[in-house]
């Protein structure tokens, strides 16, 4: 049982944040959120790992399952998000479903990796290896490779419509390559073995305390990822306005700077085509957008 | 926007015929990676035989990814992106004839391959019409979507390291589709290759209209 | 039955651990960050 006090030991970094008063990404609807989320868990460490008893089959393997599926379907609920999101900006150029995808590719990225760490815990005492090609294994560590594109390129150094614009359309395309690679992935084992050890889904033969720990999970991992969403759009949100800030700052000290030069003796560097390209390129594209 | 996409090819074609990048230097390096599987690969064993056709289609990935870093490069220099923006031609005829000219050089490449993968690998090639159609709609389906995601790292500086990371993972599904093909064409079973034919054909299809819909906002904004 | 164990609990110190060190992150960037944006740009507080 050493989970439980892990359980209980991670947590209070989540719950007592909000409580660190106005300076936080926090508020009083997120504390409620985090407190649930956090009884949730405690409820789900209870009943996962003590009330329920040992699969017949999967004998005790079967806990693992019990964060392993909820955290799979919100990964995929992740995805979605980030194409909605991704959808909404390049068709209305809105910037709030554009930090919300971004807040949702990350979320889903380490549930992604939730899913896949779980997996293999799973695999190993059940098919003996931490890896087998299973089609849904092997799906899911594509996904994994397919939102860290993604993110890569939303993180990039640049300005950030260019970002925003460049991340959008391989956000928009999350969810047709999943659905094809998921789809080639299934036929190329189908065609070479037997169906997967997964084939009729691990939830399909259980019931009792046992499904309803499952679907329990189920609600916990969306608290959860609603917590994290709105924290994770706040503090995207946050980021955008810092990088804002430095930008206009960095623009009026350059400007303070090319003043005082042309005012001076004649200077040596002739400073407005001195100043690099790119540069120019990100003040006039910024500059409507901090003022407004 | 056909006719912008013949005169966008007819350049990038131009430039190629002229340059001979291509030819000098990634031809000779799909080459060295056929060789190189051989190091890495037993060829006594008859590993190289089983494995071949997904060793042509992995020689036929990392190669096409050079010719499409070269593609790009090409419009990096002298602000050639914001010419090309100003030009008034269509951003989907742009688009169109980047990816023709693309599809051109991997059909060389890939013809080049077949040869070498014939004379290197003793291999006997059977069931032409679906060794045919896979390389056709694969090869569009690479040329789509190495120019569109070409086009989303081109004006970075880190597009030699970002380029791979997002296309490969995208392109898994043409490797597998292609792969599979090109086996069963090779062991005589082409009734199981042509489904893989049709993934690589919504594959191809999907990442046009992607091209064509998205290459607009994308040398709009940057 | 206890090696199936080790397995169910690594399973579930990784999944909370890492679920909540991410959470932990999020908040404690969040903190940082507000500080240097004026209030009436964060329009949940």
């Amino acid at each position: 049982m050493t989970t439980q006090s892990n359980a209980t030991t991670s947590r209070p970094g989540g719950a007592t944040a909000p409580e660190a008063g106005p300076t936080s990404t926090g508020s009083k609807a997120t504390r409620a959120l985090g407190i649930l989320a956090l009884a949730a868990v405690a409820l789900l460490v209870l009943l996962g790992l003590w009330w329920t008893p040992a699969d017949v089959i999967q004998n005790e393997s079967v806990r693992i399952l019990y964060v392993h599926v909820p955290a799979a379907t919100l990964a995929y609920l992740g995805c979605f998000l980030t194409s909605l999101g991704s959808l909404m900006y390049l068709w209305k150029k809105s910037r709030w479903w554009e930090l919300v995808g971004y807040a949702a590719a990350e979320i889903a990225a380490i549930f992604t990796a939730v899913t896949l760490v779980t997996g293999m815990l799973w695999g190993r005492p059940t098919w003996g290896v931490f890896w087998v090609w299973d089609a849904r294994l092997t799906s899911t560590a594509m996904l994994m490779l397919l939102l860290l594109g993604y993110l890569a390129v939303r993180r990039l150094p640049a300005d950030y419509h260019v970002r925003a614009q460049r991340a959008s359309i391989i956000g928009l395309l999350l969810v047709p390559n999943v659905i094809i690679v998921r789809q080639s992935v299934q036929w190329w084992r189908t065609l070479h073995q037997e169906a997967s050890l997964f084939a009729d889904g691990p939830g399909a033969t259980i019931e009792g305390i046992m499904l309803f720990t499952l679907v329990f999970g189920f609600v916990t991992f969306q608290l959860i990822f609603a917590w994290l969403l709105v924290h994770r759009f706040r503090l995207a949100w946050l980021e955008e306005q810092v990088a804002g800030q430095g930008l206009t700052a960095a623009i009026a000290e350059r400007r303070a700077e090319g003043r005082s030069a042309s005012g001076a003796a004649p200077a040596p560097i002739a400073p407005p085509p001195a100043v690099p390209s790119e540069l120019v390129h990100r003040a006039s594209t910024t500059g409507p957008e901090v003022a407004s | 926007m056909w006719h912008d996409a013949m005169l966008v090819a007819g350049k990038d074609l131009r430039l190629e015929v002229r340059s001979r990048v291509a030819l000098n230097q990634i031809v000779p390096f799909a080459l060295l990676v056929l060789v190189l599987f051989a190091f890495a690969l037993d060829p006594d064993r008859g590993l190289l035989e089983r494995a071949t056709p997904g060793l042509y289609w992995v020689a036929v990935l990392f190669s096409g990814l050079l010719a499409l870093q070269r593609a790009f490069t090409v419009e990096a220099a002298d602000g050639n992106r914001d010419a090309l923006r100003l030009s008034g031609l269509d951003p989907a005829g742009i688009f169109l004839g980047k990816a023709m000219a693309v599809g051109v050089q991997l059909l060389v490449l890939e013809v080049l391959l077949g040869i070498g993968v014939a004379v290197l690998y003793t291999t006997q090639f059977a069931g032409w019409p679906l060794l045919l159609a896979t390389v056709g709609v694969a090869t569009v389906g690479i040329a789509a979507a190495g120019t569109l995601y070409g086009v989303l790292a081109a004006g970075l500086r880190v597009r030699e390291t970002l380029l791979p990371l997002l296309l490969l993972p995208v392109l898994a599904p043409v490797l597998i589709g292609s792969t599979r093909a090109f086996e069963a064409a090779l062991a005589g079973a082409p009734a199981e290759g042509w489904p893989w034919v049709g993934l690589l054909a919504v594959f191809a299809v999907l990442y046009i209209l992607a091209g064509v819909l998205g290459f607009g906002p994308l040398l709009e904004e940057s | 039955m206890t090696s199936m164990w080790v397995y169910v609990i690594a399973a579930w110190v990784l999944v909370l651990g890492g679920l909540g060190g991410y959470a932990l992150s999020v908040v404690s960037r969040g903190k940082r960050l507000s500080r240097q944006v004026p209030s009436e740009d964060r329009r949940w507080s």
